[in-house]
């Protein structure tokens, strides 16, 4: 098992047919069973023709009808790009992932509205997408960092992800699913989603969360974990650094009754019982301590 | 990483980046385009807020005659610039005959005006508003945001005006009132009454009030805005509600389809070097240490800043190259970090994904031996092709010093700044 996605998922790619879908295409047909999984793209003014023998459909409708998918991958530049979730997501697909960055926050505002109650998870967008490894990778994340394993990973960045990743994967440790959620502010799965499927999924051990500063995701988590997670969580924060402002808070902190600030969510976290490590060059040493009891 | 490019062709604005955020207390991973007070009151009126009688003046000259075609016998100068707590630093003043306005425009234009968000170096004035006085009976507190756990804009209103929020919500939370707004239905009539019932503004009032805040949710939505905010807003002795003040930051994602917001943008208000780092698509904050960081990836390059911290160094900037670090990229990166004169030592630290390390190794070398490198260089390579890239690197015969991990990286470059 793993979460999410394995290699029986089958996947439409909206914007598949433009620059950036293809080259991902490519790659993402490369790795593993990708040959099988990615079936069908989408694109209205290019319906019936096919890229590199996936065929393309007018819609996600009729891609999914044609080929029995139930995920999505968008890779639709950011004009179009809330439209095409909000077209996934009346397709009535499981799971939808949104790489596409510098989607406008109102658009994603709207878009998350129209969700509600829906039966569709998004992932993103501005995020790197999914992977389970040697099974399928579903984004732009290079599918040769990772090793088939038993750690969950999730993060809030691309590269600081595949950082992680890399650590793990040096000391022998593989991993059962990385998910990038992506760093903008409106956005689907929180850590606390991606945390309960990795608790419920019996092929995971233990996780690695990365988050970073801004809003109140990573607290929210902890929280949870803290009542509900029955396996060891290794943490770290980017930004501890990062310049304070030239104030103190803004209306938004007072909305999240939170400070966003690394080294609050690095103390919520802590006493939460997460093994948190302020060196992100430590994030995989540390889980092989904790794994180690 | 590809996005980047896509996002380029649209619009060079139109990109996430991470930066100090004007008004916020952290850097957020939002850009969002600032403007002046008067811009803001501009727009104000264009969605029916009412706004006293003013105009933007760019010399002593242009304000004395603005004061006298507004016509007295009050009037208020208030610097123009992207930062709060003006009237503190000195920059708003209230003028009570023709030659005090010619003696405060003269006082306040060219100034460098410190407050509490511009840092100890302050901000050099170049416009005045100047403005009508207003009779004050009472303020209030008026913002919008995004807020992101709720997923919504939050309507935020205080009976407690004139006074920083963050302050008052500290202080006395009970005096802050807050609605989450439908998108589809808007603020509702419902919901902006009670706000404005909640904060005490007389029943006399009421409706105007309501106007206000419903204008303000309009041009929040229509503007793509991030933050807006009135503070104070005004009650006058005839009940007669003014907005006083006016702050917005827009979405930067969305700056493609607002020309007339982009037409607003004042350069004199931004970092040079953030205005050149953005001409090459690299998202780059100065700050106030001496080693420079090249890094793909904001969350990387967050954790780059914060591993050289933590090996007693300190950080010169933040620099994020993106997904495509091309030779030209990094050449332009390199030149941006060596114009710190305080530079030490520069750390590059590129984690290549798609992005293949060989390519990434040759695009550092032309950019080292282009810009004539002045101090040690420490590059980390990941990824992709990695030992290829560490090869071209160590064949330069450029004085590079190679790192295996974020961790020896962070030990070489701090002790390399240390000389």
């Amino acid at each position: 098992m793993s979460i999410l996605i394995n290699k029986n998922t089958r996947v439409i790619t909206q914007g598949m047919t433009g620059k950036v879908g293809q080259f991902h295409t490519q790659q993402c047909r490369a790795y593993a069973n990708g040959e099988n999984c990615f079936v069908a793209g989408v694109n209205p003014k290019k319906a019936g023709e096919n890229f590199e023998g996936i065929p393309v459909y007018a819609s996600v409708r009729d891609a999914k009808a044609a080929t029995g998918a139930t995920v999505s991958v968008i890779y639709v530049p950011p004009a179009g790009a809330a439209a095409a979730i909000d077209e996934a997501v009346e397709a009535e697909l499981d799971l939808v992932i949104c790489i596409t960055e510098g989607i406008p926050v109102h658009d994603m505002l709207k878009t998350r509205y129209k969700m509600a109650g829906r039966k569709t998870l998004l992932i993103g967008p501005n995020c790197p997408g999914l992977i389970t490894p040697d099974e399928i990778k579903i984004g732009i994340m290079p599918g040769h960092i990772h090793r088939k394993g038993r750690i969950g990973v999730v993060s809030r960045s691309g590269t600081l992800t595949y950082e992680a990743v890399g650590q793990l994967t040096v000391l022998g440790y593989g991993q059962s699913s990385c998910v990038g959620i992506g760093g903008d502010p409106i956005n689907g799965l929180k850590h606390i989603d991606v945390m309960r499927l990795f608790n419920d999924d019996p092929e995971t051990d233990a996780v690695i969360m990365v988050g970073e500063i801004g809003g109140t995701d990573e607290e929210e988590c902890a929280r949870w974990i803290k009542d509900n997670m029955q396996k060891p969580v290794v943490g770290f924060i980017a930004g501890v650094t990062a310049p304070p402002g030239k104030r103190m808070g803004h209306a938004g902190a007072i909305i999240s009754g939170g400070q966003g600030g690394a080294e609050d969510k690095l103390a919520v976290m802590e006493e939460c019982g997460i093994h948190i490590t302020r060196n992100p060059a430590e994030m995989g040493r540390l889980m092989q301590k904790v794994l180690r009891g | 990483m590809h996005q980047r490019r896509i996002n380029r062709d649209a619009d060079n604005w139109v990109r996430l980046r991470l930066r100090a955020d004007f008004g916020a207390m952290i850097l957020e991973r939002v850009v969002q385009m600032k403007i002046h007070e008067y811009q803001g009151k501009a727009i104000l009126r264009e969605f029916g807020i009412p706004v006293p009688r003013g105009q933007a003046c760019f010399s002593v000259e242009e304000a004395v005659a603005a004061a006298q075609s507004l016509g007295g016998p009050v009037w208020v100068v208030k610097a123009q610039i992207h930062a709060g707590g003006r009237g503190k630093g000195g920059g708003v003043k209230v003028a009570k005959s023709l030659e005090e306005v010619r003696q405060f425009a003269q006082q306040i234009l060219g100034m460098q005006l410190v407050t509490h968000q511009t840092g100890a170096a302050g901000q050099t004035v170049r416009r005045l508003l100047i403005e009508e006085g207003a009779q004050i009976a009472r303020e209030f507190y008026v913002g919008m945001v995004v807020d992101r756990a709720a997923q919504r804009v939050a309507l935020i209103a205080s009976s407690e005006g004139g006074m920083e929020i963050e302050d008052v919500a500290r202080h006395s939370p009970e005096k802050i009132h807050t609605v989450r707004i439908d998108p589809v239905t808007g603020l509702s009539d419902a919901d902006a009454a009670q706000v404005v019932r909640a904060i005490g503004m007389p029943d006399a009032a009421g409706a105007e009030a309501v106007a206000v805040l419903q204008g303000l949710y309009r041009a929040f939505v229509g503007k793509d805005a991030m933050l807006a905010e009135i503070n104070p807003l005004v009650l006058t002795a005839d009940n007669r509600v003014i907005a006083l003040d006016a702050k917005f930051n827009f979405d930067s994602n969305a700056l493609y389809r607002h020309p007339e917001i982009v037409a607003l943008r004042d350069l004199d208000e931004e970092d040079p070097a953030e205005i050149e780092a953005s001409q090459f698509d690299l998202s780059y904050i100065s700050l106030d240490g001496d080693i420079g960081c090249l890094v793909n990836g904001a969350g990387l390059a967050m954790a780059t800043m914060d591993i050289i911290k933590l090996y007693g160094g300190s950080p010169a900037n933040f620099l994020d190259v993106g997904g495509g670090a091309t030779t030209e990229k990094v050449t332009e990166a390199f030149k941006l970090m060596l114009k710190n004169p305080g530079l030490k030592a520069i750390l590059v630290n590129i984690f290549g994904g798609i992005m293949k390390c060989d390519v990434i190794a040759e695009g550092v070398v032309a950019a080292a031996r282009q810009v004539s490198l002045t101090v040690p260089l420490v590059v980390r390579l990941e990824g992709t092709n990695v030992d290829l890239g560490k090869r071209i690197l160590a064949d330069s015969g450029l004085p590079i010093i190679a790192a295996n991990d974020m961790a020896d990286a962070a030990e070489k470059v701090v002790s390399a700044a240390k000389g």
